[in-house]
């Protein structure tokens, strides 16, 4: 079954000048995760707006749990969790007058509010920071924190959009961490990225939007393929090009190409780091120094320009009044 | 019902947020409190021949100051939560569309009654004595309670056309400051230019002033030269400013609300 669908979503700013959506569909299998991947301004935050009932497209269709989100908007909203690019929370109070305060927006009852927050604080690893403001916290606990404002209650379907921007390596690791168990759990789940990577590791199927469109659909796998998966780049030393570049394609079974003014030699491969090992292995067999090496995966850049033809640009979608702060889209 | 649910969820938030920054209360409180003591001394002398002193004119003209300012205290909250993307979270929340600005502009009320309060103290320790009893001074209250309300909507429509909290703090200011002086809060309108004084006897502010006077005790006699509608019956006319004042902004903010894009 699908949990949520969008059909042909049309949205335009500025009478029609910007296309924030251009006839976009897509879905999202009941307990699967769909990664939304594109650059800023491809339409990802307007897809989330209008799913998430807080922006009415121009023409097109969307349902949440079966349910119409223009039609129904407060139906909708009783079954989504709504996690955005920024921490919405209450920076001046503690995190648990935070979730106390959402559970009763949710109508829980006060006690039950209480008893819902103790849950999700420990969830998230904020116990210890339950009784702090949100000022004082860390870009990952607030993000963490706002993740567990929309759970409070058990949503059907989340969205998270762009969950991990901004965040330093550390404070993406937690997230992911977070995120995985939720899906372990069996939400539905469509989150939106511009990290090829985390795409990769958290979504089943990923689908790739550039200027308000869907580009390409599938697995990241699947996309890895179009994009010609990873290459192994090594640098070695004038004399050693030739003889290097006879072991890499021995040993990958591949086309290596020779950048002989970098001294650089570039190969695909598809099993990356069990590739790179064995040719190290077999450059220490035959005395060659490695300078420099490295596994290359492909980037959004790179699917970008495989996909598109173009490299992605940042084609802002301005909202109404909405400042260029942080372009989001 | 839901919506009164939601909405006083909403204030209790705000109450929450005044433990945890005491120091938005305190200086909610001292501020009002300072320009009692500074105009009653340093104009105090303004009031020879007025029956009781400058300063029985110089109350209600504070206390409608105070929460005329009330405007800009809204517009700033709400403006933060735009800021923030919290509007955005309250939007996707299975709530009634009006809970937020109406919770805020509860919260904002409560707020003036602290400060009120703590005013009519203080005028008291500076010898502010109504004489209208009881009845009437409750009265008196109230009206400015409400004529704070109606302005706090105003406020909310400014701090959801905004987007930065400290300008639409600065620009309500801006609006409201002028507003307050070109009156007869704190001097007589019949010493102002002819065409400042046909505005200042318009003025909502003019009104309540000479309002609250009345239910206060006092005779008005900060104005009232061009024999206008307003001067003659102030009571009535600020509750006409109040209901015109909230059956402009209330619609245009629940509206507004609806399409608010935070960020």
């Amino acid at each position: 079954m699908k949990s949520v669908t969008a059909e042909n979503l049309v949205k335009t700013y500025r009478k029609g000048a910007v296309h924030a959506l251009d006839d976009l569909s897509l879905d999202v299998e009941e307990g699967t995760v769909l990664g939304v991947l594109g650059p800023n301004g491809a339409g990802k935050t307007t897809v989330v707006r209008v799913l998430s009932t807080l922006l009415v497209p121009d023409s097109g269709r969307a349902t949440v749990g079966g349910i119409d989100v223009v039609k129904n908007p407060k139906a909708v909203r009783q079954i989504i969790g709504l996690s955005g690019q920024y921490a919405a929370v209450d920076e001046t109070l503690t995190g648990w007058d935070n979730l106390v305060m959402f559970g009763q927006l949710y109508h829980l009852s006060a006690a039950q509010a209480r008893v819902r927050a103790t849950e999700l604080l420990a969830q998230f690893s904020l116990t210890d920071a339950a009784r702090r403001p949100i000022k004082t916290f860390s870009g990952g606990m607030r993000r963490r924190l706002d993740l567990a404002a929309s759970l409070i209650i058990r949503p059907k379907v989340l969205f998270l959009d762009e969950p991990t921007t901004g965040l330093d390596p550390r404070g993406r690791m937690e997230m992911w961490g977070v995120i995985e168990d939720l899906v372990r759990e069996g939400v539905t789940l469509l989150l939106t990225t511009q990290y090829l990577e985390e795409a990769d590791q958290l979504a089943d199927d990923i689908v790739v939007i550039d200027r308000g469109r869907v580009i390409a659909r599938g697995t990241s796998d699947h996309l890895k393929d179009q994009v010609g998966g990873e290459r192994i780049e090594i640098v070695v030393a004038e004399t050693n090009i030739d003889k290097a570049k006879e072991i890499i394609e021995k040993v990958t079974h591949g086309h290596a190409t020779v950048d002989y003014g970098l001294r650089r030699i570039s190969v695909p491969v598809l099993d990356g780091t069990q590739s790179l090992i064995a040719v190290i292995r077999e450059f220490d067999g035959a005395g060659i120094h490695a300078l420099d090496l490295a596994l290359k995966r492909p980037s959004l850049d790179d699917v970008f320009l495989s996909l598109t033809g173009h490299i992605a640009e940042e084609v802002v979608a301005e909202e109404p009044g909405k400042k260029k702060r942080g372009a989001r889209t | 019902m839901n919506g009164i649910k939601d909405a006083l969820v909403i204030t209790k938030r705000q109450l929450l947020q005044l433990t945890r920054v005491p120091e938005v209360l305190i200086f909610n409180t001292i501020q009002p409190v300072m320009f009692v003591l500074l105009f009653r001394y340093v104009f105090g002398g303004l009031g020879v021949g007025i029956k009781g002193g400058y300063v029985q004119l110089l109350m209600p003209g504070i206390f409608v100051q105070t929460v005329t300012f009330t405007l800009a205290a809204t517009a700033q909250g709400l403006a933060q939560d735009m800021e923030k993307g919290l509007i955005d979270r309250f939007r996707s929340l299975p709530i009634a569309r009006s809970a937020l600005v109406v919770g805020r502009t509860l919260g904002d009320g409560l707020l003036n009654i602290v400060v009120l309060v703590v005013m009519g103290l203080a005028g008291y320790l500076v010898g502010w004595r109504p004489t209208s009893g009881p009845f009437h001074i409750f009265l008196g209250f109230l009206m400015l309670l409400f004529f704070g309300y109606a302005l706090s909507w105003a406020g909310v429509f400014a701090g959801l056309m905004s987007k930065d909290a400290r300008v639409v703090a600065n620009v309500s200011f801006l609006f409201t400051f002028p507003l307050t002086f070109l009156s007869n809060a704190f001097a007589s309108t019949t010493s102002m230019p002819r065409a400042l004084q046909y505005f200042a006897e318009w003025n909502p502010v003019s009104t309540m002033v000479a309002a609250a006077r009345q239910l206060f005790g006092f005779h008005n006699t900060f104005g009232a030269t061009a024999n206008s509608f307003p001067s003659q019956h102030p009571i009535v006319a600020s509750l006409v400013y109040m209901v015109v004042i909230m059956a402009i902004f209330i619609p245009l903010s629940v509206r507004r609300y609806k399409s608010a894009n935070s960020r």
